[in-house]
């Protein structure tokens, strides 16, 4: 039985990734959970996070989640979504600025608002809407999905990693929304994503199917 | 290319049934809405409004009930609105599977409402919805109030000021609806959409009046809005979404 922890740390509701991933498969045992013996023992985990980075970090904290988090990175499938990705950086510029778990060296940065597009209209935050992911990596997360699908998004911030330290993700998707912003960051075991894929219909859908068979390899 | 502009059908329920009313008066049955909401969603809808008219509270039980079905079938956003009057009704319509919640009457009655709750839920869950209507005369300058209970109660706020204040205070999304065109059929109120599109800086869906697709296209080309939401044009089968989208796109807006 392939065991499915989505981490619950209290912030918004997990109940449509939950949903999502028993669409795409019936036979998985999935929990919503933060119980650490539970996230132990996890075949796979996925981290997901709405609301603003203060609030969640203090959850993480609190419930010692982060350290799991590090433990497991080592041991199985995790798959960020959202405020998860975020949080697996160093440091959000959101709330005055919160330092994050730091499974990747990083940053999160807030889009600058009234910034124009190329019609000169308005962009607004936050970046709201389905727009492209372009797969800048070969990765077996992408597997059946076209290249430059949409995906659905809803954030003000988004990720900017450093990639030339040590311990550094790799960009694995990239979109653009007045500049290219990371969209899609892995490393061995995670894989982690700006947007929603349990609201991006067929394409998030067949991605959350790629995670359920994912062995954590590149 | 960018992000794409998106197309929004609007369920509107009475008792668990899918209704559209002309002005709020001769409500025709659309439909069981989670069967409605599915087929927009296989279609290719890239969100659904789900707007709960039901007069009494009694049948909140009913609401709760269909966004748990929708939100098990629909894997894309969905927005709740209609009797959200406490963090509780929020609560419940997240936890329900809601992805967002419009909240109108109650943000007019207590603007502070809107605050608590996108301090609580965070602002990207949290949809003002304001309905407007033009109140200056012929000649004058534009100028649109506020009016509640279906466009019956003025309340004397300015609708451009008045959505400023909603994004202050929070507001993640604003879904503006004209009420001199709902149910006419006569295209959006453009100029209405324009002003509060271009004031705030978070997304603006234009809702109100669309009676074919030309409509949908001037919303986002005049109007300056990031969405479209109409009801009966897609209800009564004149057009799907599918069309709806070609024609978009061959218009050149951006479209998924």
């Amino acid at each position: 039985m392939n065991r499915v922890v989505v981490i619950d740390y209290g912030m918004g509701n997990l109940h449509s990734v939950g949903k999502a991933l028993e669409h795409v498969d019936k036979n998985i045992s999935l929990s919503i959970t933060s119980d650490a013996q539970q996230i132990q023992d996890a075949d796979r985990l996925i981290f997901p996070g709405v609301g603003a980075m203060r609030d969640c970090m203090a959850e993480i904290k609190r419930l010692k989640i982060d350290k799991l988090l590090k433990e497991a990175r080592l041991e199985k499938p995790i798959l960020g979504i959202c405020v998860g990705m975020q949080a697996m950086l160093d440091f959000s510029e959101e709330n005055n600025g919160v330092d994050c778990i730091g499974l990747f060296p990083g940053r999160v940065e807030r889009f600058s608002e009234g910034q124009k597009d190329e019609n000169n209209e308005l962009l607004k935050v936050p970046h709201m809407g389905w727009n492209e992911v372009k797969q800048t990596f070969e990765h077996p997360m992408w597997h059946n999905i076209v290249d430059k699908s949409r995906f659905y998004f809803v954030h003000s911030y988004y990720v900017t990693p450093d990639t030339c330290k040590e311990n550094s993700a790799t960009i694995v998707g990239e979109s653009t929304y007045h500049k290219a912003f990371c969209s899609a960051l892995a490393d061995d075991n995670i894989f982690a994503v700006q947007f929603h894929p349990e609201k991006s219909q067929s394409c998030g859908l067949q991605l959350l199917k790629n995670f359920l068979s994912w062995d954590g390899q590149v | 290319m960018s992000l794409a502009k998106r197309i929004i059908p609007c369920l509107d329920c009475e008792n668990g049934r899918v209704v559209k009313g002309v002005k709020f008066l001769d409500i025709r049955d659309a439909g069981d809405p989670v069967e409605v909401a599915k087929r927009y969603c296989d279609q290719g809808a890239d969100e659904i409004t789900f707007l709960d008219i039901t007069a009494s509270s009694d049948d909140r039980e009913t609401t709760v009930h269909t966004v748990e079905a929708i939100a098990s079938q629909v894997f894309i956003p969905l927005t709740v609105g209609g009797g959200i009057r406490t963090l509780e009704d929020i609560r419940i319509m997240l936890n329900a599977g809601a992805d967002k919640v419009a909240i109108n009457t109650s943000a007019v009655l207590n603007p502070e409402f809107v605050k608590q709750a996108a301090d609580k839920f965070g602002s990207q869950c949290i949809v003002v919805a304001i309905d407007a209507k033009q109140v200056s005369g012929e000649g004058e300058p534009l100028q649109w109030e506020i009016f509640t209970h279906g466009g019956r109660k003025p309340t004397g706020l300015d609708a451009i000021e008045w959505a400023k204040r909603m994004v202050a205070y929070g507001a993640g999304e604003i879904l503006l609806t004209s009420m001199d065109r709902d149910g006419t059929k006569n295209g959006f109120d453009l100029a209405l959409n324009r002003a509060i599109s271009e004031t705030v800086s978070v997304p603006v869906i234009a809702s109100g009046g669309v009676g074919n697709l030309q409509h949908l296209v001037e919303g986002i080309t005049e109007g300056k809005v990031d969405a479209v939401l109409a009801a009966s044009i897609f209800h009564f089968g004149e057009f799907s979404i599918p069309e709806a989208k070609k024609y978009m796109a061959s218009k050149g807006i951006v479209v998924r």
